[in-house]
């Protein structure tokens, strides 16, 4: 079995592109991978890609170049981008190709994703006496989590505190302003405890990974980026997901700590081993819940790290160094992504003003989304 | 004629004293509600009208479509959704009533009441929700 190395890789600028749509955002995505390895498209043997909102991947064949190319739509919520790798990933692996690519884009209307309670199999009350909100499930799962595990509020404004001061470093971040812990305590109220600067919006970008056999990446010559592990998991019985009318009473585990667990012995790390780590941001509840399911440290622990400082980007395990979603906004196929490209950069040593010092060697992702679905990678050097 | 539940099967009786879970013959798990459409394996159940709050959050702004309750920006009064959770039987999510935002409590007890959607509407068009109240 041959090991995945990510050989090159591009990024659509996050945020809001006017003019382009989300398919053209991809296209730019991919051309910038492909000059990033060296390679021409006519070299690119197979692709996996998506978007949630954008249209099927498969036709950008006809921005690219009609190569005949096998080119397969991944169509998997929030874990798109890390279906699409996880699929790539295997191709390789399999023997049948030696180089491909992984590619999400999206673009999203402005404001909080619109729902059909429909499509939930929920009946139409459900949405017209107002339950029909991702931010109410957000708000209330952090809210029972603080509770549970005696974190307060400021917590989460330190997360996103953290997010805008390392998105003002990152060229295709969306917010690129600092905003200091005071005016993030003190905004306006969106779904308690969560406010305005504590959760990410829908936006538009694109990332582009090209991915190659061991063999084939060292023909190309350039760092040796190996991805060690590629792990999608869908929910167990009793977690908390989005849109439920009723959870059940027992609770149970999540889809993070599933595929963190088989992520780390597939990989043969453990937690300690991560130099620097992307985790799923919808809202700054998010990343606290992240940092203790996927291992980091016990629950509970997430504000002293945070007042520490153990997780910026000088810390002992930087945590979204790019800004994550609450910088980038979340253009639901490329998401999962940019994790993976901001990882590939920070390893590179390339990532300037946001570097993580002292030359990190492994690098993990994260990516967590409805409907209870979570993928992760780790990278080494 | 009295104001209606919002749906049917939402409540056992048009006096609103219960909801109606879904139970699984085989099983024996709970949820709430119904399933949409008819499933030999679910039986429906009335459910505890008793409970305490296992979390909450707070609707701060007016939701959009399918919403159909008050939305004027100007006047839209924050509403609390809470899981309020049925000894033995399941957690319902559910609005609170009859309590400020900033009163609410984590493991406050709770009872079955009935609301309208829209207070300001005629009776005669008035659309019953489920929501809990303080014991």
């Amino acid at each position: 079995m041959s090991d995945v190395c990510i050989v090159g890789a591009g990024i659509h600028p996050f945020g809001r592109t006017e003019g382009r749509d989300g398919m053209d955002q991809g296209v730019y995505a991919v051309r910038q991978a492909l000059a990033d390895t060296g390679i021409a498209w006519e070299d690119v043997e197979f692709a996996f890609g998506g978007s949630a909102a954008s249209g099927a991947a498969d036709t950008m064949v006809s921005k690219l170049g009609l190569t005949g190319i096998q080119f397969i739509n991944v169509s998997n919520g929030c874990a798109t981008g890390g279906s699409a790798l996880n699929a790539a990933a295997s191709a390789i692996k399999s023997g049948e190709y030696e180089i491909g690519m992984a590619v999400g884009f999206d673009k999203h209307p402005r404001g909080a994703f619109n729902a059909d309670p429909g499509a939930y199999g929920l009946p139409n009350w459900y949405g017209e006496a107002g339950y029909m909100l991702t931010t109410q499930f957000f708000g209330a799962k952090i809210m029972r989590y603080l509770h549970e595990n005696g974190l307060s509020r400021e917590a989460l404004g330190r997360v996103s505190e953290k997010a805008f001061r390392n998105g003002a470093k990152t060229d295709h971040a969306w917010r690129r302003s600092e905003v200091d812990l005071e005016t993030i305590m003190n905004a306006p109220m969106i779904s308690d405890p969560l406010n305005k600067y504590m959760f990410c919006s829908p936006a538009e970008g694109a990332v582009a990974l090209i991915l190659a056999s061991e063999k084939k990446a060292k023909e190309l010559g350039g760092p040796m980026i190996c991805l060690k592990t590629s792990v999608m998991r869908t929910r167990p019985p009793g977690s908390f997901e989005v849109f439920a009318a009723s959870i059940d009473n027992e609770r149970g585990g999540t889809a993070t700590e599933i595929a963190a667990k088989a992520a780390f012995e597939q990989a043969g790390m453990g937690p300690e081993d991560i130099d620097v780590a992307q985790l799923q941001d919808t809202e700054s509840g998010a990343e606290i819940m992240h940092m203790a399911e996927n291992g980091f440290c016990p629950h509970g622990d997430q504000e002293k790290w945070l007042i520490e400082g153990r997780t910026e980007i000088n810390g002992a395990l930087p945590v979204n160094t790019d800004g994550g979603c609450l910088a980038c906004g979340e253009p639901i196929g490329a998401s999962g992504l940019r994790q993976v490209y901001e990882n590939v950069v920070q390893l590179r040593g390339t990532a300037g003003d946001r570097q993580v010092p002292g030359d990190p060697k492994t690098a993990y992702t994260q990516v967590y989304g409805a409907p209870g679905v979570s993928a992760v990678t780790i990278l080494q050097r | 004629m009295n104001a209606q539940p919002i749906a049917d099967n939402l409540f056992t009786d048009d006096n609103m004293t219960a909801l109606v879970g879904a139970r699984n013959k085989q099983t024996g798990h709970i949820s709430f509600p119904l399933p949409l459409t008819p499933n030999d394996d679910i039986e429906p159940i009335a459910l505890a009208s008793r409970g305490t709050v296992w979390t909450y959050t707070v609707q701060r702004f007016p939701p959009k479509t399918p919403y159909a309750g008050p939305a004027d920006p100007e006047n839209f009064k924050p509403y609390v959704v809470a899981y309020v959770s049925l000894p033995g039987q399941t957690m319902v999510e559910s609005r609170l009533t009859g309590i400020e935002p900033e009163d609410v409590k984590i493991g406050m007890e709770v009872e079955l009441t009935a609301i309208p959607l829209d207070p300001d509407a005629p009776a005669s068009e008035q659309k019953m929700i489920h929501a809990f109240q303080p014991v």
